[in-house]
Protein backbone atom coordinates (compact mmCIF):
# COMPACT_ATOMS: atom_id res chain seq x y z
CA UNK A 1 0.00 0.00 0.00
CA UNK A 2 2.60 2.57 0.71
CA UNK A 3 4.90 1.35 -2.11
CA UNK A 4 1.70 2.42 -4.39
CA UNK A 5 1.50 5.88 -2.61
CA UNK A 6 5.16 6.03 -3.09
CA UNK A 7 5.14 5.18 -7.13
CA UNK A 8 2.36 7.84 -7.32
CA UNK A 9 3.83 10.68 -5.33
CA UNK A 10 7.09 9.81 -7.23
CA UNK A 11 5.18 9.63 -10.88
CA UNK A 12 3.16 13.28 -9.54
CA UNK A 13 6.87 15.38 -9.01
CA UNK A 14 8.13 13.77 -11.84
CA UNK A 15 5.38 15.16 -13.48
CA UNK A 16 5.90 18.41 -11.94
CA UNK A 17 9.73 17.96 -12.65
CA UNK A 18 9.33 17.75 -16.54
CA UNK A 19 6.29 20.76 -16.63
CA UNK A 20 9.35 23.05 -14.64
CA UNK A 21 11.90 21.93 -16.73
CA UNK A 22 10.36 22.64 -20.14
CA UNK A 23 9.23 26.51 -19.14
CA UNK A 24 12.40 26.98 -17.81
CA UNK A 25 14.02 25.80 -20.90
CA UNK A 26 11.71 27.47 -23.15
CA UNK A 27 12.10 30.89 -21.19
CA UNK A 28 16.27 30.02 -21.64
CA UNK A 29 15.76 29.82 -25.34
CA UNK A 30 13.90 32.85 -25.66
CA UNK A 31 16.33 34.68 -23.64
CA UNK A 32 19.10 33.37 -25.59
CA UNK A 33 17.23 34.47 -28.54
CA UNK A 34 16.67 37.80 -27.45
CA UNK A 35 20.28 38.01 -26.83
CA UNK A 36 21.43 37.06 -29.62
CA UNK A 37 18.89 38.92 -31.56
CA UNK A 38 20.48 42.01 -29.48
CA UNK A 39 24.10 41.46 -30.90
CA UNK A 40 23.22 40.97 -34.23
CA UNK A 41 21.41 44.52 -33.84
CA UNK A 42 24.33 46.17 -32.17
CA UNK A 43 26.31 45.17 -34.53
CA UNK A 44 25.05 46.80 -37.57
CA UNK A 45 26.66 50.12 -37.46
CA UNK A 46 29.92 48.46 -38.05
CA UNK A 47 30.56 49.62 -41.59
CA UNK A 48 33.51 47.57 -41.77
CA UNK A 49 31.22 44.56 -42.09
CA UNK A 50 29.10 45.84 -44.85
CA UNK A 51 30.78 43.67 -47.87
CA UNK A 52 30.05 41.33 -45.97
CA UNK A 53 26.63 41.72 -45.61
CA UNK A 54 26.66 42.77 -49.38
CA UNK A 55 27.28 39.00 -50.11
CA UNK A 56 25.13 37.84 -47.57
CA UNK A 57 22.33 39.98 -50.13
CA UNK A 58 23.44 38.24 -52.95
CA UNK A 59 23.40 34.68 -51.05
CA UNK A 60 19.89 35.26 -49.69
CA UNK A 61 18.44 37.60 -51.51
CA UNK A 62 19.58 37.41 -55.57
CA UNK A 63 19.84 33.79 -55.25
CA UNK A 64 16.29 33.82 -54.41
CA UNK A 65 15.10 36.00 -56.61
CA UNK A 66 14.44 33.16 -59.60
CA UNK A 67 11.82 31.75 -57.64
CA UNK A 68 10.27 34.68 -56.18
CA UNK A 69 9.92 36.06 -59.63
CA UNK A 70 8.09 32.73 -61.09
CA UNK A 71 5.89 32.13 -58.20
CA UNK A 72 4.76 35.62 -58.63
CA UNK A 73 3.95 35.49 -62.16
CA UNK A 74 2.14 32.23 -61.87
CA UNK A 75 -0.23 33.46 -58.82
CA UNK A 76 -0.90 36.60 -60.63
CA UNK A 77 -1.79 34.43 -63.83
CA UNK A 78 -3.92 32.03 -61.29
CA UNK A 79 -5.62 34.79 -59.26
CA UNK A 80 -6.72 36.49 -62.58
CA UNK A 81 -7.76 33.55 -64.09
CA UNK A 82 -9.91 31.89 -61.21
CA UNK A 83 -11.13 35.89 -60.45
CA UNK A 84 -12.09 36.07 -64.21
CA UNK A 85 -14.76 32.89 -63.61
CA UNK A 86 -16.52 34.54 -61.31
CA UNK A 87 -16.37 37.99 -61.72
CA UNK A 88 -17.64 37.43 -65.36
CA UNK A 89 -20.76 36.09 -64.14
CA UNK A 90 -21.71 39.37 -62.89
CA UNK A 91 -20.29 41.53 -65.67
CA UNK A 92 -17.54 43.16 -63.58
CA UNK A 93 -14.77 41.71 -65.19
CA UNK A 94 -14.04 44.94 -64.71
CA UNK A 95 -12.67 44.70 -61.64
CA UNK A 96 -10.25 42.15 -61.45
CA UNK A 97 -7.62 44.34 -61.83
CA UNK A 98 -8.11 45.79 -58.66
CA UNK A 99 -9.11 42.43 -57.31
CA UNK A 100 -5.75 41.00 -57.96
CA UNK A 101 -3.64 44.15 -57.09
CA UNK A 102 -5.21 44.53 -53.89
CA UNK A 103 -4.94 41.02 -53.10
CA UNK A 104 -1.50 40.54 -53.96
CA UNK A 105 -0.35 43.84 -52.31
CA UNK A 106 -1.80 43.13 -48.98
CA UNK A 107 -1.91 39.70 -48.40
CA UNK A 108 -0.52 37.16 -51.20
CA UNK A 109 2.52 39.18 -51.87
CA UNK A 110 4.54 39.30 -47.89
CA UNK A 111 2.77 35.99 -47.18
CA UNK A 112 4.39 33.91 -49.95
CA UNK A 113 7.05 35.64 -50.37
CA UNK A 114 7.78 35.32 -46.48
CA UNK A 115 6.91 31.40 -46.71
CA UNK A 116 9.09 31.66 -49.76
CA UNK A 117 11.68 32.65 -48.29
CA UNK A 118 11.85 30.46 -45.27
CA UNK A 119 12.32 27.73 -47.27
CA UNK A 120 15.02 29.06 -49.53
CA UNK A 121 16.98 31.61 -47.88
CA UNK A 122 15.66 30.60 -43.90
CA UNK A 123 16.28 26.81 -44.09
CA UNK A 124 19.99 27.30 -45.50
CA UNK A 125 20.73 29.59 -43.22
CA UNK A 126 20.11 27.73 -40.42
CA UNK A 127 21.64 24.54 -41.85
CA UNK A 128 24.99 26.62 -42.63
CA UNK A 129 25.30 28.37 -39.21
CA UNK A 130 24.48 24.68 -37.58
CA UNK A 131 27.25 23.11 -39.73
CA UNK A 132 29.99 25.88 -38.46
CA UNK A 133 28.61 24.95 -35.05
CA UNK A 134 29.00 21.50 -35.76
CA UNK A 135 32.83 21.63 -37.31
CA UNK A 136 33.30 24.36 -34.60
CA UNK A 137 34.34 27.36 -36.83
CA UNK A 138 32.41 29.44 -34.51
CA UNK A 139 34.61 28.32 -31.82
CA UNK A 140 37.33 29.15 -33.82
CA UNK A 141 36.52 32.56 -34.49
CA UNK A 142 35.77 33.10 -30.76
CA UNK A 143 39.87 31.74 -29.89
CA UNK A 144 40.73 34.22 -32.72
CA UNK A 145 38.55 36.75 -30.88
CA UNK A 146 36.20 37.45 -33.10
CA UNK A 147 33.10 37.64 -31.88
CA UNK A 148 30.50 35.27 -34.08
CA UNK A 149 27.98 36.96 -33.21
CA UNK A 150 29.06 40.54 -35.67
CA UNK A 151 30.99 38.51 -38.07
CA UNK A 152 28.66 35.73 -38.80
CA UNK A 153 24.94 36.29 -37.73
CA UNK A 154 24.67 40.01 -38.21
CA UNK A 155 25.15 40.16 -41.93
CA UNK A 156 22.73 37.60 -42.72
CA UNK A 157 20.59 38.78 -40.50
CA UNK A 158 20.60 42.42 -42.11
CA UNK A 159 20.86 40.85 -45.13
CA UNK A 160 17.72 39.00 -45.08
CA UNK A 161 15.57 41.89 -43.70
CA UNK A 162 16.80 44.01 -46.02
CA UNK A 163 16.26 41.27 -48.87
CA UNK A 164 12.54 40.68 -48.05
CA UNK A 165 10.89 43.67 -48.46
CA UNK A 166 12.35 44.23 -52.18
CA UNK A 167 11.64 40.59 -52.72
CA UNK A 168 8.28 41.03 -51.91
CA UNK A 169 7.65 44.57 -54.11
CA UNK A 170 9.27 42.47 -56.90
CA UNK A 171 6.66 39.27 -56.41
CA UNK A 172 3.70 42.05 -56.17
CA UNK A 173 4.99 43.65 -59.34
CA UNK A 174 5.31 40.50 -61.69
CA UNK A 175 2.23 39.43 -59.77
CA UNK A 176 0.04 42.55 -61.05
CA UNK A 177 2.14 41.68 -64.85
CA UNK A 178 0.84 37.94 -64.65
CA UNK A 179 -2.71 39.04 -63.66
CA UNK A 180 -1.92 41.31 -66.74
CA UNK A 181 -1.41 38.74 -69.19
CA UNK A 182 -4.05 36.23 -68.48
CA UNK A 183 -6.28 38.75 -67.73
CA UNK A 184 -6.10 41.30 -70.62
CA UNK A 185 -4.01 39.30 -73.48
CA UNK A 186 -5.94 36.02 -72.79
CA UNK A 187 -9.56 36.70 -71.06
CA UNK A 188 -9.82 39.99 -73.16
CA UNK A 189 -10.17 42.38 -70.07
CA UNK A 190 -9.96 45.73 -71.37
CA UNK A 191 -6.65 46.99 -70.38
CA UNK A 192 -7.63 50.41 -70.19
CA UNK A 193 -10.41 49.20 -66.85
CA UNK A 194 -7.77 46.92 -65.72
CA UNK A 195 -5.52 49.69 -64.77
CA UNK A 196 -7.45 52.51 -64.50
CA UNK A 197 -9.92 50.54 -61.91
CA UNK A 198 -6.89 49.32 -60.49
CA UNK A 199 -5.52 52.67 -59.77
CA UNK A 200 -8.43 54.64 -58.22
CA UNK A 201 -8.94 51.31 -55.81
CA UNK A 202 -5.55 50.89 -54.72
CA UNK A 203 -3.75 53.45 -51.90
CA UNK A 204 -0.51 53.96 -51.86
CA UNK A 205 -0.06 54.55 -48.00
CA UNK A 206 -2.99 52.13 -47.58
CA UNK A 207 -1.99 49.11 -49.37
CA UNK A 208 1.37 49.78 -50.97
CA UNK A 209 3.13 50.94 -48.05
CA UNK A 210 1.07 48.10 -45.72
CA UNK A 211 1.91 45.42 -47.70
CA UNK A 212 5.99 46.44 -47.20
CA UNK A 213 5.48 47.17 -43.36
CA UNK A 214 4.57 43.10 -42.95
CA UNK A 215 7.08 42.16 -45.34
CA UNK A 216 9.56 43.47 -42.94
CA UNK A 217 8.55 42.28 -39.80
CA UNK A 218 8.14 39.18 -41.39
CA UNK A 219 11.60 39.37 -42.31
CA UNK A 220 12.60 40.40 -38.76
CA UNK A 221 10.84 36.77 -37.46
CA UNK A 222 11.78 34.63 -40.32
CA UNK A 223 15.46 35.90 -40.11
CA UNK A 224 15.96 35.70 -36.40
CA UNK A 225 14.34 32.26 -36.13
CA UNK A 226 16.71 30.59 -39.01
CA UNK A 227 19.54 32.41 -36.92
CA UNK A 228 18.82 31.39 -33.71
CA UNK A 229 17.91 27.84 -34.82
CA UNK A 230 21.10 27.52 -36.25
CA UNK A 231 23.30 28.83 -33.59
CA UNK A 232 21.58 26.90 -31.00
CA UNK A 233 21.28 23.63 -32.43
CA UNK A 234 22.32 20.10 -31.28
CA UNK A 235 26.07 20.29 -32.80
CA UNK A 236 25.42 17.19 -34.90
CA UNK A 237 23.97 15.51 -38.23
CA UNK A 238 20.60 14.89 -36.48
CA UNK A 239 20.32 18.06 -34.28
CA UNK A 240 21.22 20.34 -37.68
CA UNK A 241 18.45 18.30 -39.73
CA UNK A 242 16.41 18.87 -36.84
CA UNK A 243 16.82 23.04 -36.74
CA UNK A 244 16.51 23.13 -40.33
CA UNK A 245 12.84 21.76 -40.30
CA UNK A 246 11.90 23.29 -37.27
CA UNK A 247 13.22 26.83 -38.69
CA UNK A 248 10.66 26.30 -41.71
CA UNK A 249 7.92 24.81 -39.43
CA UNK A 250 8.10 27.47 -37.06
CA UNK A 251 8.65 30.24 -39.41
CA UNK A 252 5.69 29.50 -41.47
CA UNK A 253 3.64 29.03 -38.40
CA UNK A 254 4.68 32.84 -36.84
CA UNK A 255 4.49 34.10 -40.53
CA UNK A 256 0.86 32.84 -40.70
CA UNK A 257 -0.24 33.91 -37.00
CA UNK A 258 0.94 37.46 -37.76
CA UNK A 259 -0.08 38.19 -40.66
CA UNK A 260 -3.53 37.43 -39.14
CA UNK A 261 -2.85 39.60 -36.35
CA UNK A 262 -1.49 42.45 -38.51
CA UNK A 263 -4.50 42.38 -41.17
CA UNK A 264 -6.29 42.52 -38.24
CA UNK A 265 -3.85 45.51 -37.09
CA UNK A 266 -4.45 47.43 -40.74
CA UNK A 267 -7.55 46.27 -42.58
CA UNK A 268 -9.77 45.08 -39.62
CA UNK A 269 -10.85 48.35 -38.29
CA UNK A 270 -11.71 51.42 -40.40
CA UNK B 1 36.41 38.32 -58.69
CA UNK B 2 33.77 37.04 -56.94
CA UNK B 3 33.04 39.78 -54.85
CA UNK B 4 33.27 41.87 -57.76
CA UNK B 5 30.40 39.95 -59.24
CA UNK B 6 28.28 39.79 -56.16
CA UNK B 7 28.49 43.25 -56.09
CA UNK B 8 27.05 43.99 -59.90
CA UNK B 9 24.36 41.07 -59.01
CA UNK B 10 23.52 42.37 -56.04
CA UNK B 11 22.94 46.13 -58.19
CA UNK B 12 20.82 45.15 -60.30
CA UNK B 13 18.73 42.83 -57.43
CA UNK B 14 18.31 46.88 -55.80
CA UNK B 15 17.66 48.16 -59.15
CA UNK B 16 15.20 45.54 -59.99
CA UNK B 17 13.77 46.12 -56.60
CA UNK B 18 13.24 49.96 -57.05
CA UNK B 19 11.79 49.40 -60.54
CA UNK B 20 8.93 47.51 -58.90
CA UNK B 21 8.36 50.16 -56.52
CA UNK B 22 8.14 52.24 -58.84
CA UNK B 23 5.64 50.25 -60.94
CA UNK B 24 3.40 49.84 -58.02
CA UNK B 25 3.57 53.27 -57.60
CA UNK B 26 3.16 54.91 -61.06
CA UNK B 27 0.81 52.23 -62.69
CA UNK B 28 -0.53 50.35 -59.80
CA UNK B 29 -1.31 52.73 -56.89
CA UNK B 30 -3.54 56.35 -56.83
CA UNK B 31 -1.79 59.24 -55.60
CA UNK B 32 -4.07 61.54 -56.88
CA UNK B 33 -6.31 63.05 -53.77
CA UNK B 34 -4.88 60.52 -51.01
CA UNK B 35 -3.82 63.48 -48.69
CA UNK B 36 -0.99 64.76 -50.14
CA UNK B 37 -1.69 67.92 -51.97
CA UNK B 38 -3.47 71.49 -50.84
CA UNK B 39 -6.94 70.64 -49.59
CA UNK B 40 -10.09 73.09 -48.15
CA UNK B 41 -13.01 71.34 -46.28
CA UNK B 42 -16.68 71.57 -46.79
CA UNK B 43 -19.59 70.12 -44.75
CA UNK B 44 -22.86 68.83 -45.50
CA UNK B 45 -26.10 67.70 -43.52
CA UNK B 46 -27.65 64.76 -45.33
CA UNK B 47 -30.81 63.25 -44.26
CA UNK B 48 -29.40 59.66 -44.72
CA UNK B 49 -26.14 58.78 -46.24
CA UNK B 50 -26.68 55.39 -47.40
CA UNK B 51 -23.41 53.36 -48.00
CA UNK B 52 -21.05 56.38 -48.33
CA UNK B 53 -18.12 56.26 -46.22
CA UNK B 54 -15.04 58.14 -45.46
CA UNK B 55 -12.44 58.40 -48.85
CA UNK B 56 -15.57 58.37 -51.31
CA UNK B 57 -14.79 60.61 -54.00
CA UNK B 58 -16.72 63.68 -54.58
CA UNK B 59 -16.97 63.99 -58.42
CA UNK B 60 -18.09 67.22 -60.92
CA UNK B 61 -19.82 65.50 -63.82
CA UNK B 62 -17.57 62.42 -62.80
CA UNK B 63 -14.20 64.16 -62.39
CA UNK B 64 -13.16 63.52 -59.02
CA UNK B 65 -12.42 66.89 -57.17
CA UNK B 66 -12.45 65.36 -53.42
CA UNK B 67 -13.13 63.52 -51.04
CA UNK B 68 -14.99 62.51 -48.03
CA UNK B 69 -12.97 63.52 -44.64
CA UNK B 70 -15.04 62.46 -42.17
CA UNK B 71 -18.89 61.28 -41.25
CA UNK B 72 -20.42 61.60 -37.83
CA UNK B 73 -23.98 62.41 -36.66
CA UNK B 74 -24.53 65.70 -35.43
CA UNK B 75 -25.45 65.68 -31.76
CA UNK B 76 -28.22 68.35 -31.70
CA UNK B 77 -29.89 67.33 -34.80
CA UNK B 78 -28.98 63.60 -35.17
CA UNK B 79 -28.49 63.87 -38.78
CA UNK B 80 -25.21 62.53 -40.65
CA UNK B 81 -22.31 65.50 -41.33
CA UNK B 82 -20.31 64.47 -43.77
CA UNK B 83 -16.70 66.42 -43.89
CA UNK B 84 -15.09 66.96 -47.57
CA UNK B 85 -12.09 67.92 -48.92
CA UNK B 86 -11.85 69.62 -52.36
CA UNK B 87 -8.43 69.90 -53.87
CA UNK B 88 -7.26 73.69 -53.80
CA UNK B 89 -7.07 73.22 -57.44
CA UNK B 90 -10.48 74.06 -57.40
CA UNK B 91 -11.13 76.73 -54.65
CA UNK B 92 -13.26 79.69 -55.74
CA UNK B 93 -14.30 77.63 -58.05
CA UNK B 94 -18.16 76.35 -56.81
CA UNK B 95 -20.62 78.80 -56.17
CA UNK B 96 -22.60 78.84 -53.10
CA UNK B 97 -25.54 77.49 -54.69
CA UNK B 98 -24.03 74.53 -55.88
CA UNK B 99 -25.91 70.98 -54.25
CA UNK B 100 -24.59 68.12 -53.37
CA UNK B 101 -26.09 64.79 -53.73
CA UNK B 102 -25.51 60.75 -53.26
CA UNK B 103 -25.21 58.77 -56.37
CA UNK B 104 -24.42 55.25 -57.18
CA UNK B 105 -21.42 54.39 -59.73
CA UNK B 106 -23.23 51.73 -61.79
CA UNK B 107 -26.06 49.58 -60.57
CA UNK B 108 -23.86 47.72 -57.60
CA UNK B 109 -21.01 50.19 -57.62
CA UNK B 110 -19.66 52.19 -54.75
CA UNK B 111 -21.35 55.31 -53.74
CA UNK B 112 -19.87 58.75 -54.32
CA UNK B 113 -21.09 62.51 -53.92
CA UNK B 114 -22.28 64.56 -56.83
CA UNK B 115 -21.29 68.39 -56.94
CA UNK B 116 -23.59 69.91 -59.48
CA UNK B 117 -22.44 73.44 -59.77
CA UNK B 118 -24.84 76.37 -59.01
CA UNK B 119 -24.53 80.08 -60.49
CA UNK B 120 -23.74 82.99 -59.62
CA UNK B 121 -25.72 86.64 -59.61
CA UNK B 122 -24.06 88.92 -62.19
CA UNK B 123 -23.61 91.79 -59.59
CA UNK B 124 -21.79 89.50 -57.50
CA UNK B 125 -19.06 88.75 -59.91
CA UNK B 126 -19.09 92.24 -60.53
CA UNK B 127 -18.08 92.70 -56.37
CA UNK B 128 -16.16 90.29 -56.51
CA UNK B 129 -13.67 92.10 -59.54
CA UNK B 130 -14.17 94.86 -57.56
CA UNK B 131 -13.63 93.87 -53.79
CA UNK B 132 -11.25 90.93 -53.95
CA UNK B 133 -13.67 89.50 -51.19
CA UNK B 134 -12.78 86.45 -52.09
CA UNK B 135 -9.00 86.92 -50.84
CA UNK B 136 -9.80 88.05 -47.31
CA UNK B 137 -11.20 84.15 -46.59
CA UNK B 138 -14.46 85.42 -44.62
CA UNK B 139 -17.13 82.97 -45.15
CA UNK B 140 -20.44 84.86 -46.11
CA UNK B 141 -19.20 87.39 -48.43
CA UNK B 142 -17.34 85.27 -51.08
CA UNK B 143 -19.90 84.22 -53.15
CA UNK B 144 -17.53 80.97 -53.82
CA UNK B 145 -17.63 77.87 -51.37
CA UNK B 146 -14.63 78.47 -49.36
CA UNK B 147 -12.70 76.58 -46.13
CA UNK B 148 -14.93 75.58 -43.90
CA UNK B 149 -18.30 76.40 -45.23
CA UNK B 150 -21.21 74.68 -45.03
CA UNK B 151 -23.62 73.16 -48.59
CA UNK B 152 -27.18 73.62 -47.44
CA UNK B 153 -28.57 72.31 -50.90
CA UNK B 154 -28.15 68.38 -50.39
CA UNK B 155 -30.18 65.13 -51.54
CA UNK B 156 -29.93 62.08 -49.82
CA UNK B 157 -28.90 58.62 -51.34
CA UNK B 158 -31.73 56.68 -53.10
CA UNK B 159 -32.50 54.17 -50.10
CA UNK B 160 -33.99 50.85 -52.59
CA UNK B 161 -36.08 49.77 -49.54
CA UNK B 162 -38.03 53.07 -49.08
CA UNK B 163 -38.94 53.06 -52.72
CA UNK B 164 -39.74 49.76 -53.36
CA UNK B 165 -42.28 51.01 -50.38
CA UNK B 166 -43.47 53.82 -51.99
CA UNK B 167 -44.04 52.02 -55.05
CA UNK B 168 -46.19 49.30 -53.52
CA UNK B 169 -48.03 51.99 -51.10
CA UNK B 170 -48.32 53.85 -54.91
CA UNK B 171 -49.93 50.51 -56.83
CA UNK B 172 -52.28 49.67 -53.33
CA UNK B 173 -53.66 52.96 -53.69
CA UNK B 174 -54.83 52.65 -57.47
Amino acid sequence: MSMAITSVFKSVVNYFASLGRSTVDSITAVGQASLMLFGALIAFPQWKNIRLTIAQVYVVGVQSLLIIMVSGLFIGMVMALQGYTILVNYGAEGSLGPMVALSILRELGPVVTALLFAGRAGSALTAEIGLMKATEQLSSLEMMAIDPLRRVVSPRFWAGVISMPMLTLIFSAIGILGGHIVGVDWLGVDAGSYWSIMQSTVDWDKDVVNGIIKSIVFALVVVWIALYKGYSCIPTSEGISLATTQTVVYASLAILGLDFILTALMFGIS
Amino acid sequence: MTTRKTEILVGLFVALAIAAALLLALRVANQGMSGSGETYTLTAKFDNIGGLKARSSVKVGGVVVGRVERIYLDPRDLIPVVELKISSEYSNTFPDTSSLSILTSGLLGEQFIGLSPGFIFPEDIVSIEEDKVCETQTLNECPYLTNGEEIFDTKSALVLEDLIGQFLFNQGSE
